[in-house]
């Protein structure tokens, strides 16, 4: 069977005032029917890229996808037709983002944004609709929906206008969800609830789900597989029990051991942190032939610098994409 | 714990709100009602809470910064909460911020190195020569080089901008420092050359830290204490290791379940403890705990009467109507 | 695994970028605004004309020195002589000097008014801002043109009386705009962190909030130079001006009788008060492109 989603070779190309950069390079992953996959890296590191490729909604004029495929149920989306893509957006691939302040429209109330969705993308009438975004609200968790749906999104607390885009996003039943960074605004407890919101609906619908963060413990949390991003290319794919154990890339295995992990029980030691010294490096360097982590990498050897590492793949598919990845 | 270095008791903070209509009554936000804690010399201390918790208006109440309702705040113990003029100064100099956002602490305007300076040139009278040789002294000490101090703030990336913030607030050789949120808006990576530095910082200055976070990781890393707090209340203080594998108050328990864990040997181990729904209006605060309305164990009483304060063992506080009857049933 | 744990040493930082000033970004930005730099060029040649005209062509602008209503062009008077014979061109390079020097000085005025009073009600709040922006709104209601026509007409119409008037009248503006962003910036985090660091109240107010707060003031203040030029002719016109010098409002104002019979002695003053005000019009719309911070990273 064909993979639901399937990304080859993806080139994306950002222009800047220095020039044009490759801020996706050379990307390929597959997601299959009802998958949990998440996208892993700093801020730049192409993740919200790959997102708004997929949605066809690169920045107009700025970013264009320079060669590769994006297949989504066997249909090329990197050729579509604007209306074509506009349709897919409602119904079969829908995105939650991670201000949900100002994603909402503040002079609507709730019901009103999610029977607009309903009414434009299923033709349901307005009676319908209303109903229809009660049952939504009911649906991510909103206590009292039958009286929320008259709210206001200023009267609703980050947690809730969460679950209300949510909902929106769910609205069609899409087969994809992309979820970029969506609890990184929130509180833990928030963030704890709306976990397990998504993964209920995602057993409850079969919805497949991109989750794009930072954060290792999230992906832990939410996902099946992962791919970790580290200026604009992947820097290493797999399952993630399989890579949290095991990472082959210096990179992954920075991002798990800089930030401090709560263990049971706590000792008396305090585990010594990870630090990856240096910054990204900047849009410019982005298509050189070398490995773009190196400057930052306490394995670099002279290989490092003279070529793009080639990927070396491990038993369970993860794939690494380090000259020492067999050694580390 | 050592000597109370700072300790701070009773204090409040309340803002006023805009009243409704033109003859509605003035409502009074309480953001920090009636809280205690103490630090001490060369300790960490951490408050940590969700936002509305009222964590960072207590750490700049500390620091005068906002003003206090009501309470004391004492250095060495000498009050200093309230202080005017050169007695400010004096505090001042001796407790210093770190602010959480590095993008917009920093004035725009100014040179790096005139924002290292400006402490120094504010609260005291070292010549030009002394202040410079200070100033190349703290780009050394927090990993910056000589030729950035030139360099305005947003010609430094995040990290650095971070670094620029935690050498201006030692500029004057502060005893205290308070930290809000210093590394939460840095990128993961970056977090951690921020809190090395920190803490290699602490011990190299004896310095004493009041540490502000939401992220339960970075405190544990980090502190040697920690004060919960909930809706403008400490629910829970106590050492590092009491509260992570004996916490007592239920919202600790469900704050520290909430925490994502990276190894599945973590996860096994944690009991979820979901609390539902959002907390409380902080304008119109129902009578008795604050937590009783998302809290798993709540029990008549806890709707009826604000729980004290008390201790649950050695150096481990909390306020909780459950533990109470726990701890006198023993 | 050895991982570099000195950030004192860390390889590979970003190289040292130039220090450059926030005034030479500024500079840059203007640059990329044509039409602004072209007025600049257009507004440096008046001021320059008013600065030397006079010495390179120094006829006495009272003085009658050919019959009226000469035309431009005839008998060796490039701009043609007004209706009591004096020459126009000395006219126009005299009148430059005062409706420029009114123009500045206004401005002047009613920015330090302006800055002084929106400051202080923006960082003190309170009743301070209550009572202050109640007089700013009794100002903004007053009928501009007649209250500076009775305060020249009271106190006379002198230079300094007349740039005054028209500063008394134009400075609410500048004073909401300062207390809007004296609003804004003193919530501000670095704000925070300089009261932290010991800044006394007028050293906040002045040296951190006010630079930060220029960049609209600026621009502001750049239009009120045009506007007050404009406010300058129409009091002149209306024979609300200084009888010993010479501006261009005051040219039209006097020569307005003869529009139908020699329209050049109005017209060309009127161009000069049109191209000088359109230049500082888009030199302001060029420091707001170069000032506002939004349109740098492009």
């Amino acid at each position: 069977m064909d993979p639901l989603l399937k990304i080859e070779n993806l080139r994306i190309e950002l222009q800047t005032r220095a020039g044009v950069a490759p801020v996706i390079d050379d990307l390929s992953f597959e997601l299959a029917a009802g998958e949990a996959i998440s996208f892993v890296g700093e801020s730049g590191c192409g993740k919200s890229m790959t997102a708004l490729s997929i949605m066809g909604l690169l920045p107009e004029g700025i970013g264009r996808v320079a060669s590769g495929s994006i297949q989504f149920a066997g249909e090329e989306l990197t050729t579509a037709s604007r209306p074509r893509l506009r349709d897919l957006r409602g119904n079969d691939i829908s995105m939650i983002f991670q201000e949900p302040m100002t994603s909402l429209n503040p002079v609507y109330t709730v019901g009103e944004q999610i029977a607009e969705v309903l009414r434009a993308h299923q033709g349901l009438s307005r009676r319908a609709a209303w109903n229809m975004a009660i049952e939504l609200l009911d649906a991510v968790r909103i206590p009292n929906a039958k009286s929320r749906v008259s709210s206001y999104p200023f009267q609703m607390s980050g947690g809730q206008r969460q679950r209300v885009m949510i909902a929106m996003a769910l609205a069609c039943k899409p087969k994809i969800l992309i979820a970029d960074e969506p609890t990184t605004a929130l509180d833990v407890t928030v963030q704890a609830q709306i976990f397990d919101l998504l993964r209920d609906l995602r057993r409850d619908t079969g919805t497949a789900i991109i989750l794009i963060t930072h954060d290792m413990g999230a992906v832990a949390e939410m996902a099946d597989r992962v791919i970790v991003m580290y200026a604009g290319r992947k820097a290493e794919i797999g399952p993630v029990e399989q890579i949290i154990e095991h990472p082959r890339h210096p990179y992954t295995k920075g991002l798990i051991s800089c930030v401090p992990h709560i263990h049971t029980p706590l000792t008396e030691e305090r585990e010594e942190l990870t630090e990856i010294p240096g910054i990204v490096p900047s849009l410019n360097d982005f298509g050189a032939d070398s490995c773009l982590f190196a400057s930052r990498c306490a394995w670099r050897t002279s290989d490092c610098t003279k070529a793009r590492p080639k990927p070396v793949s491990f038993e369970g598919g993860q794939i690494a994409d380090c000259w020492h990845a067999e050694a580390i | 714990m050592a000597d109370p270095f700072l300790q701070v008791d009773n204090l409040s903070v309340h803002f006023a709100l805009k009243r409704k209509g033109m003859f509605g009554a003035k409502s009074v936000l309480k953001a920090v009602d009636d809280v205690s804690f103490s630090v001490g010399r060369g300790e960490t201390l951490a408050i940590v809470g969700e936002s509305g918790s009222g964590k960072t208006t207590a750490a700049l109440a500390v620091a005068q910064l906002v003003n206090a309702a009501a309470g004391s705040v004492k250095l060495d113990g000498e009050d200093v909460l309230g202080v005017q003029g050169d007695a400010l100064r004096a505090m001042r100099e001796r407790v210093q911020f770190i602010f959480q956002d590095p993008y917009s602490s920093l004035n725009p305007r100014r040179r790096a190195e005139d924002l290292v300076r400006e402490p120094l040139d504010s609260l005291t009278d070292n010549t030009k020569a002394e202040k410079q040789q200070i100033v190349d002294e703290l780009f050394a000490a927090v990993g910056l080089r000589k030729e950035q101090q030139r360099l305005f703030p947003h010609q430094f990336s995040g990290g650095q901008r971070q670094r620029i913030g935690i050498a201006r607030a030692l500029a004057t050789r502060p005893e205290v420092i308070i930290c809000d949120e210093p590394v939460s808006a840095l990128d993961v990576a970056v977090q951690a050359q921020i809190l090395n530095l920190l803490r290699r910082l602490q011990t190299e200055f004896g310095l004493t830290f009041l540490f502000i976070s939401h992220d339960l990781g970075v405190v544990q890393h980090v502190s040697d204490r920690i004060a919960v707090m909930y809706m403008g209340r400490v629910v829970e203080l106590a050492d590092r290791l009491s509260l992570f594998n004996s916490p007592r108050h239920p919202y600790t328990k469900a704050l520290l379940s909430a925490v994502p864990a990276v190894s599945r040997k973590d996860r096994a181990a944690r009991q979820r403890i979901l609390i539902p729904g959002d907390p409380p209006d902080p304008v119109n605060l129902p009578a008795g705990c604050r937590f009783a309305s998302r809290c798993p164990h709540v029990m008549p009483i806890c709707k009826e009467q604000e729980p004290m304060m008390q201790n649950v063992g050695t150096s481990h506080l909390t306020a909780c109507h459950l533990t109470e009857q726990e701890e006198a049933a023993v | 695994m050895t991982m570099n744990n000195d950030p004192v040493n860390t390889p590979t930082e970003a190289p040292v970028e130039q220090a450059r000033s926030p005034f030479a970004e500024a500079w840059s930005m203007f640059l990329r605004n044509h039409a602004a730099v072209a007025a600049l060029g257009v507004l440096f040649l008046i001021v320059l004309g008013a600065i030397i005209g006079p010495y390179l062509y120094p006829i006495d602008p009272f003085e009658m020195v050919w019959a009226p209503f000469s035309p431009p062009g005839e008998e060796g008077f490039l701009l043609g002589t007004d209706y009591l014979g004096r020459d126009l061109l000395a006219m126009i390079i005299n009148g430059a000097r005062v409706s420029l020097l009114i123009g500045l000085a206004a401005a002047v005025v009613s920015v330090v008014i302006g800055v002084t009073v929106g400051a202080l009600a923006g960082f003190y709040r309170g009743w301070v801002e209550e009572v202050l922006m109640r007089i700013t709104e009794f100002f903004q209601v007053l009928p501009t043109l007649l209250f500076s026509m009775v305060i020249v007409a009271l106190f006379g119409a002198s230079l300094t009386m007349i740039t005054f008037a028209i500063g008394i009248v134009s400075w609410t503006a500048v004073a909401r705009i300062t207390r809007s962003e004296f609003l804004r910036i003193r919530e501000l985090e670095y704000v925070t962190a300089s009261r932290a660091a010991g800044a006394s109240p007028m050293n906040l107010m002045f040296g951190v909030i006010l630079p930060n707060a220029m960049p609209p003031i600026i621009v502001q203040s750049a239009l009120m130079v045009g506007s007050a030029i404009l406010f300058e002719a129409g009091l002149s016109f209306l024979g609300l001006t200084d009888p010993n010098v010479v501006s261009w409002g005051q040219i039209i104002g006097s020569n307005r009788q003869y529009i139908l019979d020699a329209g050049y002695t109005v017209t060309i003053p009127g161009l000069a008060i049109f191209v000088t005000v359109l230049a500082i019009s888009l030199v302001g719309d060029g420091l707001n492109d170069a000032l506002n911070p939004k349109l740098r990273q492009r």
